[in-house]
């Protein structure tokens, strides 16, 4: 079966780099599965998770804001962050989900309040993808 | 001339001082190879993201996006890279000072211009001179993360998109070598330097469309490119404390060896007049 090749950098560093069967991605206007020979595009993503599909096996990459290209047997990810669920800091994801719902509660300031639904968002994302329930 | 026990306690405190500017010349070694294999892990992702900004800018003939549009320019914005401590030889000054004179030449008035300050020695200074700093970030740690400079970089480009200020340049040490470094300018916006590639990708499929990607895609273009300074800035930091470091050493290892000279010679003088003194002392005796 043909695979695909998938990279995943972040200004830090390359965070995956594999073949896979599938991936499955949260973009702006919707899931998306690429399997390889798909036509070449570009789509900005959500934060959410992506799953690569690797044979039988499932595993999870959660990332934030970024956008994914898609060539016929490569696909690359950039993403302003991005963590494998197995190097995921649950303690330091709930403490940032925690001080995001406080900081959601307290403050009416509009530019606050979204930058804090942000976090919130990408706090709960991480700790989603680590306990693998997307 | 002064006494031996003067010149004593000055040579020890000066192997003292060579003693903690060796070890800040090692600590500034390995931190300049870590901040090397930092900036070495941003190049997949630039690269990656100038490629496809640029398959898009080809694709697109005129997006008029407003990131990419030039218009007249009312408020002119610095960032500008520092480093937090000193004893890093010129690394802060020689930015300083690159931007104190392009301001000089370029506005006449303090409204023409805002600074976004990296590194507490720029804000220090900008704040002195009274110049209207609108952001700043102190206390990076030696090995930024992108997640660092997140805010300050976005805040920088949100505010040339809701029209704060009308182009934004940015200044930082680029590492050249361990021993060299030069003070870069760059002007991040609008983009006007996307390289524009032609040929093989022309061809993509623009999901929900290019407007819509441009949108995600050039700010995380201009944040990633001040990052890169920001890596760029951070290893020539350490490279040109590291050398500072080295030479404030030699420099001390020199005074050392003059302060023995002297010490020695004061010395050997003073056995030789007691000796003269005791012979003189014997013969008035006889």
């Amino acid at each position: 079966m043909k695979t695909l090749t998938v990279n995943i950098v972040t200004p830090d560093g390359p965070v995956y780099d594999s073949e896979v069967d599938m991936i499955i991605a949260k973009t702006a206007s919707g899931e998306i599965g690429i399997l390889p020979g798909h036509i070449p595009m570009v789509a900005p993503l959500v934060t959410g998770a992506i799953k690569l599909k690797k044979e039988a096996k499932t595993e999870y990459v959660a990332v934030s804001s970024g956008f994914v290209e898609v060539r016929p047997e490569k696909v690359s990810i950039l993403a302003t962050s991005a963590e494998v669920a197995s190097s995921i800091d649950l303690a330091r994801a709930k403490e940032a989900m925690k001080r995001a719902e406080e900081r959601i509660q307290s403050k009416q300031d509009s530019v606050d309040h979204n930058r804090a639904e942000l976090a919130l968002k990408r706090a709960m994302n991480r700790i989603n993808v680590h306990e693998g329930n997307i | 001339m002064a006494s031996l026990r003067d010149i004593k306690s000055k040579i020890t405190s000066t192997k003292k001082t060579s003693q903690i500017t060796k070890a800040m010349q090692m600590v500034s070694a390995s931190k300049l190879s870590r901040a090397e294999e930092n900036a070495k892990a941003f190049v997949p992702y630039m690269g990656k993201i100038q490629e496809v900004v640029g398959a898009i800018a080809s694709g697109t003939s005129d997006s008029g996006h407003p990131m990419l549009t030039h218009r007249p320019v009312k408020k002119t914005a610095y960032l500008v890279i520092t480093s937090d401590r000193g004893l890093a030889g010129a690394y802060n000054s020689n930015v300083i000072r690159a931007v104190a004179n392009a301001i000089a030449q370029r506005h006449a008035s303090k409204d023409e211009y805002v600074v976004l300050a990296i590194g507490r020695m720029g804000r220090d200074f900008f704040l002195k001179r009274g110049s209207n700093v609108i952001g700043e970030v102190i206390g990076l740690p030696d090995q930024p993360a992108f997640s660092d400079i997140k805010e300050i970089a976005r805040r920088a480009v949100g505010m040339f998109t809701d029209g704060t200020y009308d182009e934004l340049y940015m200044y930082y040490n680029h590492f050249v070598s361990a021993i060299s470094s030069e003070v870069t300018e760059k002007k991040v916006l609008p983009l006007t330097d996307i390289a524009v590639e032609k040929g093989t990708t022309a061809s993509y499929e623009f999901e929900p469309s290019s407007e819509a990607i441009l949108e995600v895609l050039l700010p995380q273009y201009a944040e990633s490119l001040i990052f890169g300074a920001l890596l760029d800035g951070k290893a020539s930091e350490h490279a040109s404390r590291m050398s500072a470091m080295k030479s404030a050493t030699d420099n001390a290892s020199d005074l050392i060896s003059n302060l023995t000279l002297v010490y020695n010679r004061a010395r050997q003088a003073a056995i030789t007049q007691e000796i003269t003194e005791i012979v003189g002392g014997a013969a008035a005796l006889e």
